[in-house]
């Protein structure tokens, strides 16, 4: 954040040769001058961090009206505007020039030779130089924080206290509206509010907010959320602290260029320490939290000082041009079963309307807006959608797939000629297959993958056969919450019972005749002796845990073949940077992690790169018949302590049946770990006359299609959830 | 239609629950006090107005009567609640109006449910004169502790003199413990069964312990609490201590939890469990009624206030609803798994197809968990004790 201090002097007469040279050319720029009382300029560029744009200020906040003269121009006097456009400058744009003749109304007859310090925010500046345009009562932001800290109950806060919903439609998490997401108290998919608040200085402001989701697995609905907004509310825990996730999501909005405003949370809490926090969070992060908003979001306290920073100190939107051609980014889409694709736009230039012919200009798709409307929450339809606002439109797109986040929306005809920037694409890390326990449900588990996909760009499927499991999809997510959401929702959204085979990462596996393998299932892999080397992938995990549970931490990732990177104090706190193997990470690493610190510790990741290391397939053997979809590669010195830990877990999921069953872990034929699942002993109902045949009927038929969501593997049935349970490590 | 009349008579002899037999069943609701581990339905009232209560009853049975008209009555059993709490006239009445509207059997078994309180065993006498002609009484357990910790109002002494008194008054007197109890030892439950089996006549149900959801105990346990019962390897051993102990008084276990003489066990019972025909009268009691060659399942709505005032109004039924031959056959395999003779494998063809997959039976008798003879599948001792288990693989499903 570039707040206060540490701004460069300049010297004015650089300044207006460098707006006259570069600024002056480009869309977007905001040079302006400022003219004190005293008539003196003052002249900022702000200092930004790792960031070769420079930003120049140059304000008059006293500047009351509106005299046709452009500021940009280096002539003292400024000149008479005119447009279409000054024979010199591209000052043509109406909306450009208006708040640039403000700027240049009250300009002295000379610049000062001196030059000054001083402390003007890029927002203050933005905010002052779009006062004269409806931009200026727009504010765009995301909620952001590490998981849990509060980000979906403050936005139902904001929600209520601006009244954007009734008392009686409201609920706690409102925006959380996905079942599983109501279930597990935490947000996946990122929202959009628009709400409208009339702030202290008597001005009513649309805020647009997007509530993001704080598990690692979705970061990247974060980030990108990000790129449609200016601002970020960083909501953090008061009795937590900074977290690994709240530097992981300050370092997407200094990237995203955001305004950044801390609000310190859950203040209500006898724990809550704001004093310290803010201390941690000047310290940590390196941003200002002297005026960070200390609230709480369930109780409401402070709640009024959020909205108004939101206004005074969250920069308005870039301003865009509604003359110009449409030029609006694709923020996310989502499927309806109703309205068919919806999608979130971010209007830049132009004014998206009703019945306009849109063209996406990455897939170039064109469609029909057959609806245009924004999300309060429930959607609502406007006439359009102008530059810097957030909303919806509905067109006959058929498919999420056919769009693509990230991707510019312009007029078929007349479009604007550069695409913007558009976002990497998320990719997948985890993968598994999904079988229906069911055969026949395969043709309604295709239709149900295809609809899910048509939602989530970030899930990616194939077609997979397996000799004991039949029909079904290799599947890629982006982790293991990712991985379950998906799976929840086909069963409950679907109604379809699966079978999850152990999940895996991508191996590289380079084979003695020179090519290479992607190794996305385990029993894809090759004969060993074909093979020359296996590599794994890589990341980069940066840890935020107290003192007193470090022993733990390095432990844990220690034992999970860990390399440290970095380890540093921040007040009584650590924070490791482990090189890992994903493979370790991806099953269970997070609830080991939370388990051995009770909590306190947080967690975050990067992809590294891939790696080799001596890894093997380690297959098991239940009631002596192997089982494939519990296949897993391990490493060679970690094969007989995960082979044990599998046959315990195993032993423990698959239920005692009549016969006792022998649980094995084998690498290539060899027995490396076996457990004896005991036969059942007792199930009988003590009691049965006439009137109970009826509920014990019930009963066993509940059992028996109980059953039918297990798989048997010759003579045993194993729960679908075994799959996934069983490489979870407790120790 | 006299022709009609006579075919659908022959047809009834080969009807299929004469395999079982006739029975009737009435539900006496009401108990002193409600025990926290029972999931009856009963329920404890400061008032009952037994003449309304006997009206209904008698209503009730003329409504079932006319629907079952001709048939043979061979059992009457009075179950709760704690029928013991009914009025000697209230009984009297009910058993002069079944024996107007059946036909009974020779030698007609009529069973009364008694708890073993003073107030109860002050009737025995006049029920035994109204025909009633076998008690079955709940002891529970033969020490004062356990009876307290079951909520039992009354003590061992209690229930010794209830039983005395009982077995002057009845040729049959068959009483029930519940064992797998709180902190029960396998060697204390022994010694009880044994002075049980000094006391019994030549009839005994002995009950494992079930922890209902919805009871007190059911509460108690989803709550934590209810601690120091069995775990399943126990009460594996205790069910096993008891086959063997009492095999050795030569009381066997003709069900999963009826232990008899020969020739002494529960007629009435056995109707359930061979798949038999009975009528259910009273709140919430269930009949089985083959009507029109169509096999009904019958439900009583089960307050009392509410069964008694639809009964008044000429019909208590909650619910009465044709099964299909898949669900008779699953109700025949899981009756008829619990006794020892099994069940009729021609039989559960005849209810529609074939159910029972003939892999799936050999499967289980290699395992030891059943027994084939021609067309009877029996339960095996292994068998029964994880008889759920074995019935679930058998189980017809769609
Ligand atoms: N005491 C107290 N509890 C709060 C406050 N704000 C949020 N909580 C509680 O903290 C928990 C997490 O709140 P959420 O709003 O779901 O957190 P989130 O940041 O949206 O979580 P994710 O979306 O999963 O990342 C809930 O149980 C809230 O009730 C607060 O100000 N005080
Ligand atoms: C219908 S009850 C009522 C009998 C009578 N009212 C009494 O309590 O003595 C019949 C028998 O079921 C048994 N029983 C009831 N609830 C039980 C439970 N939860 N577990 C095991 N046996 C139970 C008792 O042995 C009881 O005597
Ligand atoms: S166990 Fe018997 S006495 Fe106790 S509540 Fe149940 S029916 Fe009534
Ligand atoms: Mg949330």
């Amino acid at each position: 954040m570039r707040s206060t201090g540490d701004f460069e002097p300049l010297d004015i007469r650089q300044i207006l040769q460098f707006v006259h040279q570069h600024i002056a050319h480009r869309r977007g720029s905001r040079p302006v001058a400022q003219r004190q009382q005293h008539g003196l300029y003052r002249v900022f560029r702000p200092h930004q961090q790792g960031r070769d744009r420079p930003v120049i200020i140059v304000v008059d906040p006293t500047a009351q009206a509106l005299t046709p003269r452009c500021g940009l121009c280096p002539d003292p006097e400024g000149h008479a505007l005119n447009p279409p456009h000054h024979p010199r400058l591209p000052c043509n744009f109406p909306r450009h020039v208006a708040f640039l003749s403000v700027v240049c109304a009250a300009r002295p007859a000379k610049p000062p030779a001196a030059t000054y310090r001083a402390t003007l925010t890029v927002a203050a500046f933005r905010i002052i130089s779009a006062r004269m345009t409806k931009l200026s009562h727009i504010r765009n932001f995301s909620i952001v924080a590490h998981i849990d800290h509060g980000k979906s109950t403050l936005a139902d806060r904001l929600i209520q206290s601006t009244n954007t919903v009734s008392a009686r439609e409201m609920k706690e998490q409102l925006l959380d509206a996905m079942d599983i997401e109501r279930e597990r108290g935490i947000t996946i998919k990122a929202n959009t509010v628009r709400i409208e608040y009339k702030a202290e200085d008597g001005e009513t402001y649309i805020l647009n907010l997007i509530d993001t989701p704080g598990h690692v697995d979705f970061a990247y609905e974060v980030s990108r959320s990000m790129r449609a907004v200016e601002g970020s509310l960083l909501v953090v825990d008061a009795t937590q602290g900074v977290e690994a996730q709240t530097l992981a999501n300050v370092y997407t909005a200094i990237d995203a260029d955001h305004e950044i405003v801390p609000v310190l949370n859950k203040i209500d809490l006898p724990a809550a320490e704001p004093e310290r926090i803010c201390e941690q969070i000047e310290d940590v992060i390196g941003i200002d939290a002297s005026d960070a908003c200390l609230i709480s979001a369930k109780t409401g306290i402070g709640i009024p000082s959020v909205l108004e920073a939101i206004v005074k100190r969250l920069p308005p939107p870039h301003e865009g041009d509604p003359d110009k051609p449409l030029k609006a980014m694709l923020v996310d889409s989502k499927y309806d079963p109703y309205l068919g694709v919806v999608v979130i736009v971010r209007v830049i230039d132009g004014v998206l309307k009703k019945g306009q012919r849109i063209k996406m200009m990455r897939t170039g798709g064109t469609y029909d807006i057959d609806r245009i409307g924004v999300y309060r929450p429930a959607m609502q339809e406007v006439k359009e959608l102008g530059p810097g606002e957030i909303g919806y439109i509905t067109a006959q797109i058929k498919q999420v797939r056919d769009t693509r986040v990230g991707d510019t929306i312009t007029t078929e005809k007349k479009g604007c000629e550069t695409a913007l920037p558009g976002f990497k694409p998320s990719i997948p890390v985890v993968f598994c297959g999904l079988f229906p326990v069911d055969a026949a449900d395969f043709e309604d588990m295709r239709d149900a993958i295809e609809k899910l996909a048509l939602n989530d760009a970030s899930f990616t499927s194939e077609m997979e056969t397996s000799a004991a499991l039949g029909f079904g999809f290799r599947c890629g997510f982006l982790g293991l919450l990712h991985l379950e959401v998906i799976r929840d929702r086909l069963e409950r959204e679907y109604n379809i019972d699966l079978i999850t085979t152990a999940p895996s990462v991508i191996y590289r596996i380079y084979m003695r005749d020179g090519s290479e393998i992607e190794l996305h299932n385990p029993a894809d892999m090759p004969d060993p002796s074909t093979i020359d080397h296996i590599e794994e992938p890589r990341i980069k995990a940066t840890i935020l845990v107290p003192d007193e549970y470090l022993g733990d931490v390095l432990k844990l990732c220690q034992d999970r073949r860990g390399i440290q990177l970095d380890l540093t104090y921040a007040g009584s706190r650590a924070m490791v940077v482990y090189d890992l193997p994903l493979n370790e990470v991806v099953f269970d690493f997070y609830d080991r992690l939370k388990s051995v610190t009770k909590g306190y510790a947080s967690f975050d990741y990067q992809m590294l790169g891939y790696r080799e290391d001596n890894l093997v397939k380690m297959q098991i053997l239940v009631n002596d018949e192997p089982v494939d979809a519990l296949s897993t590669m391990v490493h060679r010195d970690r094969a007989e302590m995960r082979g044990r830990a599998m046959c315990e877990k195993l032993k423990d999921l698959i239920p005692r049946h009549m016969f006792k069953i022998p649980i094995q872990a084998a690498i290539g034929g060899k027995v490396i770990a076996r457990e004896t699942l005991a036969a059942l002993r007792k199930d009988v109902t003590a009691k049965c006359y006439g009137g109970d045949a009826t509920r014990k009927k019930k009963l066993l038929e509940k059992q028996k299609a109980g059953k039918k969501k297990m798989r048997q593997f010759g003579k045993v049935d194993i729960p679908q959830e075994a799959f996934i349970s069983a490489l979870k490590m407790d120790g | 239609m006299p022709m009609r009349s006579e075919n659908s008579s022959r047809l009834a002899l080969t009807e299929d629950w004469q395999h079982g037999g006739f029975g009737l069943y009435i539900h006496w609701p009401f108990c002193a006090a409600k025990c926290p581990y029972c999931d009856f339905n009963s329920h404890v009232s400061r008032q009952i107005d037994q003449d309304r209560w006997a009206r209904a009853y008698l209503s009730e049975i003329e409504r079932v009567g006319a629907l079952t008209k001709g048939r043979v009555l061979n059992t009457v059993f009075f179950g709760g609640g704690t029928p013991s709490l009914m009025s000697p006239d209230t009984v009297h009445a009910i058993l002069d109006r079944v024996r107007r509207v059946w036909p009974m059997a020779n030698d007609p078994e009529i069973t009364l449910e008694a708890n073993p309180g003073s107030v109860d065993t002050a009737n025995f006498e006049a029920y035994a004169q109204a025909g009633v002609n076998r008690v079955s009484m709940g002891i529970q357990a033969l020490n004062d502790t356990d009876l307290r910790r079951l909520g039992r109002i009354h003590s061992v002494a209690d229930a010794r003199a209830a039983f005395d008194i009982a077995r002057k008054q009845f040729d049959r007197v068959s009483f029930d413990l519940i064992y797998a109890r709180q902190d029960q030892s396998l060697s204390a439950w022994e010694a009880e069964l044994r002075a049980a089996l000094s006391m019994a006549v030549d009839h005994l149900s002995l009950y494992q312990l079930t922890v209902e959801n919805g009871t007190a105990f059911g509460d108690r346990f989803l709550a934590g609490g209810l601690r120091g019962l069995p775990d399943d390897d126990l009460s594996a051993d205790m069910y096993q201590l008891t086959q063997d102990v009492c095999g050795e008084h030569d009381m066997f276990a003709y069900e999963v939890s009826n232990h008899a003489r020969a020739g002494a066990e529960s007629r009435h019972n056995r109707i359930y469990w061979q798949y038999g025909d009975y009528a259910g009268i009273g709140p919430g009691a269930h009949g089985r009624l083959t009507i029109n060659g169509q096999k009904l399942a019958t439900v009583g709505w089960s307050m009392p206030d509410k069964w008694i005032s639809t009964a008044e109004r000429g019909d208590g039924t909650k619910d009465s609803t044709a099964l299909s031959a898949l669900d008779q056959a699953q109700e025949y395999l899981l009756l008829g798994l619990r006794i020892s003779e099994g069940i009729d494998l021609d039989r559960l063809t005849t209810f529609g197809r074939t159910y029972v997959d003939d892999n799936k039976i050999d499967e289980l008798v290699s395992l030891g968990m059943v027994t084939r003879r021609g067309n009877r599948l029996a339960a095996t001792s292994r068998g029964r004790l994880v008889l759920n288990a074995v019935i679930e693989e058998l189980m017809p499903l769609e």
